[in-house]
């Protein structure tokens, strides 16, 4: 692909020669946009093995910039066919337009502009998840009476794959993390001398707060996306519509059973992680305050109130009320695009984290007022 | 447009799954120039092969051959150079969600063609009104688009990179039947201006007869390919069935 300069009884013409097609199409473009346009006027002669539409864009470009520079455009051989052919898809080709985006304002209007999008969003968000919540419970209301609209086998599956599946996970990261509070603590009780406290640590930041805490944010990263992403899934491939065309209600076979079988399933887990972590916290005494273990289990107990186990195991079905909740409310938010669905996938995992912990510092404050 | 080496041929493919023989050495051959049909019952491996002449699929045994090249034992870059050769159209559009229509023409053409934007956004509008489509579609998202728009953006989209072969995929499904005669329409319109060769997987009768050249039945695992005229007259059940059908009589004498 080259553009010639040639002579015709004295007249420049421009000869078109080689393939003109999308495999060329940079070296074709370098040649359209640099060839210098005769004085006198541009004529052409084609001498080409290959054109496509590429190549016949290209080359009506060169003739373009020849017309707007106010020049002749000649061929001295039959213009190609295929060029002739483009001149209706060429027309205006400038008028197409990019994406018609929002009025954006600029300067300093856009940070309050950006606050009241984030309101009027955050006020729909929050009609929308109480709207949610009232379905839910109607639903579920309606099901107390007949325990078949319960949906027991979807809840048992749910159980098991929130909750059994995820034990080695939970195990491991609580006795992970109470080795830790356990080592620092016994550093810092070392100054004192008042290691042997470090079992009163382990025991009570485990239970009233570690072990419940840790299992409902694995569980929001873990079940919470998977949430949002089935029943998103569900939504791009119509298959929530179908459910509603059939008659069945989306919320009483798909959220439900999520909902209930997380409130089944967290606090089992948080049993799991309040073990794993204690064995972690006897594990450390032993190896660094030399504390064996039936005396870790002695002084244990005595830093145990009777309601230390029960502080903590009371947020689980609140905490996997939260997490079911708002994953399956992002889920069922999803519309028309894949990026959508990665998008609220997202939000339903740092939601559901948030609202977890501010749960929990709720619950620190009531538990306080009330000595519990 | 007769060239000595066909735009696709296909030498005793094998496709098994499990116990299951798809194809059974399966011989087909595609001229240049033609608009060439692919059709079988439900579960006879239309999508199979067509996913297999993608080289999306490698075959058991047999070979494919894409204007000569064979597909097996390619190096990554031969491959992609051969995959530039021809445009796929698949069945539900698969168009690029997060990508306006416009942006999902460009996108091969940004990666492959080495132009600056504004002459890459200039090729994708031609593009886009050689399908038929006004210029407002090109800034309309694909969930946005009715099916017949669909069809014909991805069509626009195989179109990007000029290929001499197309492959469609149910192009008609799903349209209403004046819909999917003005993509009929477009096929041939296209195929003659652009010289295209077209195979595509089919069960619109109607298609058939207003645009194929050939048509190549999978029955057995095998391909029985022959004329619109010949495939009539073939003695097997099912192309009897498939073609003297009542749905079958009114096509042709549409």
């Amino acid at each position: 692909m080259t553009i010639a300069v040639e002579d015709l009884n004295g007249v420049p013409v421009l000869a078109v020669l080689g393939r003109w097609t999308a495999a060329e199409a940079a070296q074709c473009f370098d040649w359209v946009e640099t060839t210098s346009i005769p004085a006198g006027g541009l004529t052409l002669v084609a001498r080409i093995d290959a054109l496509d539409l590429t190549g016949a864009y290209l080359l009506r470009r060169l003739e373009r910039r020849a017309e707007e520079a106010g020049l002749s455009v000649r061929w001295s051989s039959p213009r190609p066919e295929l060029l002739g052919f483009t001149d209706t898809l060429n027309a205006e080709v400038c008028a197409a337009q990019p994406l018609p985006a929002d009025a954006m304002p600029v300067g300093a209007l856009l940070p309050l502009d950006r606050l009241g999008r984030w309101a009027v969003h955050g006020g729909d968000a929050a009609r929308g998840v109480i709207d949610f919540l009232g379905r839910i419970y109607a639903v579920a209301g309606g099901a107390i009476g007949h325990p078949k609209r319960l949906r027991p086998r979807s809840i048992l599956r749910q159980v098991y794959e929130t909750g059994l599946q995820a034990v080695p996970i939970v195990a491991l990261i609580a006795f992970l993390i109470s080795v830790i509070v356990a080592y620092i603590g016994a550093q810092q009780l070392r100054q004192f001398g008042a290691q042997p406290f470090v079992v009163d640590l382990v025991t009570i930041a485990v239970l009233r707060e570690l072990g419940v805490l840790l299992t409902a944010i694995i569980v929001a990263g873990r079940s919470g996306s998977a949430f949002a992403a089935e029943i998103g899934a569900m939504k791009l491939n119509e298959e929530v519509d179908a459910l509603r065309a059939i008659g069945l209600n989306p919320i009483e076979l798909l959220v439900l059973p999520r909902v209930l079988g997380l409130i089944i399933a967290l606090p089992l887990l948080t049993i799991v992680a309040d073990a794993m972590g204690l064995a972690g916290g006897a594990m450390l005494s032993w190896l660094i305050v030399d504390i064996p273990f039936n005396q870790f289990l002695v002084r244990m107990q005595e830093a145990m109130a009777p309601t230390t186990f029960w502080a903590g195991l009371i947020k689980a079905p609140v905490f996997a009320f939260l997490i079911a909740l708002i994953g399956t409310f992002r889920g069922l938010q999803v519309r028309e695009t894949s990026r959508e669905l990665g998008r609220l996938t997202t939000v339903a995992v740092v939601q559901s984290i948030f609202l977890v912990l501010l749960a929990d510092a709720l619950f620190a404050v009531i538990f306080w007022e009330i000595d519990f | 447009m007769a060239s000595p080496v066909p735009a696709v041929a296909v030498h005793r493919l094998v496709n098994r799954f499990g116990s299951q023989l798809v194809h059974d050495e399966l011989d087909m051959t595609v001229a240049h120039g033609e608009i060439f049909g692919i059709v079988g019952g439900s579960g006879s491996g239309k999508s199979v092969l067509l996913r297999t002449l993608l080289g999306l699929q490698l075959p058991r045994a047999g070979e494919v051959l894409i204007n000569g090249q064979a597909l097996k034992g390619l190096d990554a870059s031969t491959l992609r150079q051969v995959k530039r050769t021809y445009g796929v159209t698949f069945q539900h559009g698969a168009l690029f969600s997060s990508l306006t229509v416009l942006e999902n023409i460009e996108l091969p053409m940004l990666e492959a063609l080495g132009l600056p934007e504004p002459i890459v956004r200039g090729l994708a509008v031609q593009k886009l009104r050689l399908v038929g489509l006004a210029d407002e579609a090109g800034a309309k998202y694909p969930a946005q688009l009715s099916g017949g728009m669909v069809k014909r953006a991805a069509l626009a989209r195989a179109l990007a990179l000029d290929p001499t072969l197309l492959f469609l995929d149910e192009p008609t499904a799903g349209l209403d039947p004046i819909s999917a005669g003005h993509f009929d329409e477009l096929l041939v319109y296209l195929k003659r201006m652009l010289g295209l060769t077209v195979v595509m997987v089919t069960h619109d009768l109607d298609t058939i007869y207003r645009t194929c050249d050939h048509v190549g039945v999978i029955v057995d695992g095998a391909m029985v390919t022959d004329t619109l005229d010949g495939i009539g007259q073939h003695p097997h059940p099912w192309i009897r069935e498939y073609f003297h059908g009542a749905r079958s009589r009114v096509a042709r004498e549409a």
